[in-house]
């Protein structure tokens, strides 16, 4: 499979047709079906929420500078968690790459025009922005103070804040999160090349499936437990309260029965992106394709198992608690089996350490020690010691942030080129991800140590010996926030200033790479047919430094 | 694609499908898909309720006495007779049979909107007897406290039931119209098979709503 | 057309079964059966539904990956209820 197809080279008035320039105009945006317009739209929408929920880290990061609650009333501070928390996670972790790489790559990479269900797919763009409307309302009127987990009493109780409107909006959202996922099922299912099978699939379309299918089995229990809690705050029937006849811990069961499976509809799609990254900056097939494939779907499965290691000390039974840590073990096996094929992949490979591979390589160790510590709060003992400390937060944040997303980072990258038709200044790439990884650590290693220490989260003061601490933490999200800050200017700025590039800059297989960059609207002139295995990068090794001169016009 | 008139004349094979029968195949499965969705979102309500009846058996019993078994009993028949109807829509459309599609859409809503009737009336009723939690519940006897997440159930449960029957009606609505015009034929007749599996679907919801709130028995 | 169609015959035998299984678990209720009674309204709304997805629904006809779907949504939803009960079940333990 060799890249020959015209470059995009040439005066600008002779630029090709593309999917970008063929209609110009609000409307031809706002009432695109093509997958690659949509992807487009998600992730202005996606950058907005983040630097949203960023600003919201900010602050609280702020006030932690000091053991004293000093800068906002704890109410305040309370509000901010929650948004940052409700932003972070439904408005941007799970989105983010299956709605903006998924949606503009799996039709490009199964060799089809567009999604199965186009139109379903703008309508889900829209119904994520109506989501999101909601949230900008909460966030300019007052807030929401419940934490993201909406924990009954309070939220249906006591809660002063605006509940309802924040649940109403995540449960918008959440048809967003069923559609997309829908649509994905029946593509990848249906819409294949000819030729491409099962496992000649690239890894990233088996973790956008597997990623779909949580999205549609878990979402829906979501929206189920969101109208309880709507109903219960609205009307005081008594579904969560004690002294009604109600258990506070069936809306546990059912927040987290979404709500695990949900972090891994955030890691499988990063995963999915560091195969492809892995296998193409070490010019190398991934090691055990197989296996990466079944573990793939062995997370999805096992993840929905495991909910209840959210409740070790909330008060379900012993038996029910054991069982629960017992299958929470068990879903780190697959998760290790990635991280051992990845490895495997590096080893004796041709390395090359462009950005992109340094985001991947951030991720294979950042989301380890991540996925490590998880298993420390799987152990019941040892979550009754850490549950609801800084622990917790630093696990989930290495997980979610130094894996997800450097993953999402390290994918936009990788595939800026193919999307824009432009190269970002690999300089300015290479020093941005040093910085996001510099500030990461910084950021979030204190928090392990003050959680173990025992420092509760979601306090806005703190005992003072825990200070010095948090003071490096702030520090490392200061840094954090410069590194986040360098790509959203310089992929901004390559938009225009950028090297253009070719069809296939990095040489790497798959059917995306052997259509032009940008794309036409099509896709491809002609439905490609596939033969051969993925990752055949062994015919290209002899041409990786020759490319190197050639591969811009 | 200014073709939303042409859309409900005649047959569209779209571009990302290679054939109408890729395209049918495909519908049908995201439609399958769909309904996976609404099962795990009843899923979890009916959970809800299992946990609640599991701790309070007798409760539940007692409150389903308050139920009218018989309007209950008879609109379970009348859905399962729409859904009789829509089966013979559908085959009317694989048949080219445009009389027995248009009889059978056009039943299904009449069945549809009888059993929203009877449904509303049945609120009514309990409305009248004051079993409507948040709103006016009254409750005699030990069992108040598990009656009333009993009747919260209900109508959150059928309440739910019936939006998903309105949206139904609409989509049935549509297809009739659609019939009516000519768009269908034994080429082209996926939209008719997809909103049948999802009036399908409304129903066996409400196959399992029946015997849970209607039909507990009292114990001695 | 590769779609098998399921004839009126089986249509309205499939009807008469479904009023008969419902008149069934309404004059099963009459009757107290002790622990019975709910799995014997369970038991024929299993039944009732079998028959609703098999023919009305074609999916006695249907591919392969039609079942797959039907038998995970069924099967997640055992998850919910297995694992959730598992707490409620054994807290008196």
């Amino acid at each position: 499979m060799s890249a020959e197809s015209v470059t995009n080279a040439g005066p600008v008035g002779a630029e090709p047709r593309n999917y970008l320039n063929e209609s110009y105009g609000v409307r031809s945006w706002l009432l695109t079906t093509d997958h690659k317009r949509i992807a487009l739209l998600y992730m202005v929408s996606l950058t907005l929420m983040f630097v949203i929920g960023g600003l919201m880290a900010v602050l609280m990061r702020l006030e932690l500078l000091t053991p004293q609650g000093d800068l906002f009333t704890s109410d305040t501070y309370n509000k901010l968690f929650t948004l940052h928390g409700v932003i972070m996670v439904w408005f941007f972790l799970i989105p983010s790459i299956p709605a903006v790489l998924g949606n503009f790559f799996v039709p490009l990479m199964i060799g089809a025009k567009d999604l199965a269900f186009p139109r379903l797919n703008l309508l889900s763009w829209y119904i994520y922005v109506f989501g999101a409307l909601f949230t900008f309302y909460v966030v300019v009127s007052g807030g929401v103070d419940t934490g993201w987990t909406f924990y009954t009493p309070f939220s249906t109780d006591a809660s002063q804040t605006h509940v309802v409107s924040t649940t109403l909006g995540i449960f918008i959202l959440g048809f967003s999160s069923i559609l997309t996922g829908l649509n994905f099922i029946v593509t990848i299912h249906r819409m294949r090349a000819p030729g491409l099978t099962w496992f000649r699939l690239p890894l990233f379309i088996w973790s956008i499936y597997a990623t779909s299918i949580i999205l549609v089995l878990a979402t829906p229990v979501l929206a189920a437990v969101l109208m309880l809690v709507t109903i219960e705050r609205l009307f005081h029937i008594g579904i969560f309260d004690p002294t009604m006849g109600g258990d506070p811990l069936l809306y546990q069961h059912l927040f987290w029965f979404y709500s695990h499976p949900a972090v891994y509809i955030m890691i499988l799609p990063g995963m999915g992106v560091v195969s492809e990254l892995v296998t193409c900056y070490s010019r190398k097939r991934i090691f055990g394709y197989n296996f990466v494939c079944y573990a793939t779907l062995g997370i999805a499965f096992l993840g929905f198992l495991v909910w209840g290691h959210h409740m070790f000390v909330a008060g379900i039974s012993v038996y029910a608690a054991m069982t629960f840590s017992i299958l929470s073990y068990l879903v780190a096996i697959p998760s290790a089996i990635k991280v051992f094929n990845w490895t495997a992949t590096l080893y004796k490979g041709s390395i090359s350490f462009k950005t992109p591979m340094l985001y991947a390589l951030g991720f294979i160790g950042l989301f380890t020690v991540g996925g490590l510590t998880g298993l420390f709060l799987a152990a019941l003992g040892l979550d009754i010691h850490v549950h609801d400390t800084y622990f917790v937060i630093a696990h989930f944040h290495y997980i979610m942030v130094g894996g997800m997303v450097m993953a999402y980072f390290g994918g936009l990258h990788f595939w800026w080129p193919k999307m824009t038709g432009r190269m970002y200044p690999e300089g300015w790439g290479k020093l941005a991800a040093l910085v996001v990884f510099i500030g990461f650590n910084l950021t979030f290693f204190p928090q392990f140590i003050l959680g173990y220490l025992g420092m509760p989260r979601r306090y806005h003061a703190y005992a003072p010996e825990f200070q010095v601490l948090n003071v490096m933490s702030t520090a490392g999200a200061s840094i954090l926030g410069v590194g986040y800050l360098l790509p959203l200017i310089y992929l901004l700025w390559s938009l225009r200033y950028g090297k253009r590039a070719g069809p296939n800059p990095w040489l790497a297989t798959g059917l995306e790479w052997t259509t032009p960059s940008p794309p036409p609207k099509e896709n491809f002139e002609v439905t490609p047919a596939v033969n051969e295995e993925p990752y055949n990068y062994s015919e290209f090794l002899p041409k990786v430094f020759a490319a190197e001169e050639v591969e811009v016009g | 694609m200014a073709e939303s008139g042409a859309v409900l004349n005649r047959a569209v094979l779209e571009t990302q499908f290679a054939d109408l029968e890729q395209q049918r195949e495909t519908a049908t499965f995201g439609m399958w898909v769909f309904l996976a969705t609404e099962l795990l979102l009843f899923g979890a309500l009916f959970l809800a309720y299992t946990v609640y009846r599991y701790g309070a058996p007798e409760g539940f019993a007692d409150a389903s006495q308050h139920m009218e078994k018989v309007i209950g009993a008879v609109n379970t028949a009348v859905l399962l007779s729409s859904s009789f109807m829509v089966a013979t829509a559908v085959r009317g459309a694989q048949v080219g049979g445009r009389k027995r599609l248009l009889f059978g859409l056009a039943l299904t809503i009449v069945l549809g909107v009888v059993f929203l009737f009877f449904k509303g009336y049945e609120y009514y009723l309990h409305y009248e007897d004051h079993k409507v939690p948040g709103l006016n519940f009254e409750y005699a006897g030990q069992y108040a406290q598990a009656a009333k997440l009993f009747f919260f159930f209900y109508f959150a449960m059928t309440g739910l039931h019936a939006v998903h029957m309105l949206i139904g009606l609409g989509l049935v609505s549509v297809m009739l119209v659609r019939s009516w015009r000519g768009v269908f034929t034994e080429e082209y007749h996926a939209p008719v098979e997809v909103v049948g599996l999802y009036w399908h679907f409304v129903d066996l919801v409400w196959i399992f709503l029946f015997p849970v709130f209607y039909l507990i028995v009292k114990h001695h | 057309m590769a779609e098998r169609s399921i004839s009126d015959t089986t249509n309205v035998t499939v009807l008469a079964a479904l009023l008969f299984f419902t008149f069934a678990t309404y004059f099963a209720s009459l009757f107290d059966l002790g622990w019975l009674n709910t799995p014997v309204g369970l038991a024929i709304s299993v039944c009732k539904a079998a028959l609703i997805v098999l023919y009305f629904m074609h999916a006695r006809y249907s591919r392969w990956l039609t079942w797959v779907v039907i038998v995970a949504g069924v099967f997640w939803v055992g998850i919910l209820f297995v694992l959730t009960m598992t707490d409620y079940m054994s807290r008196g333990w």
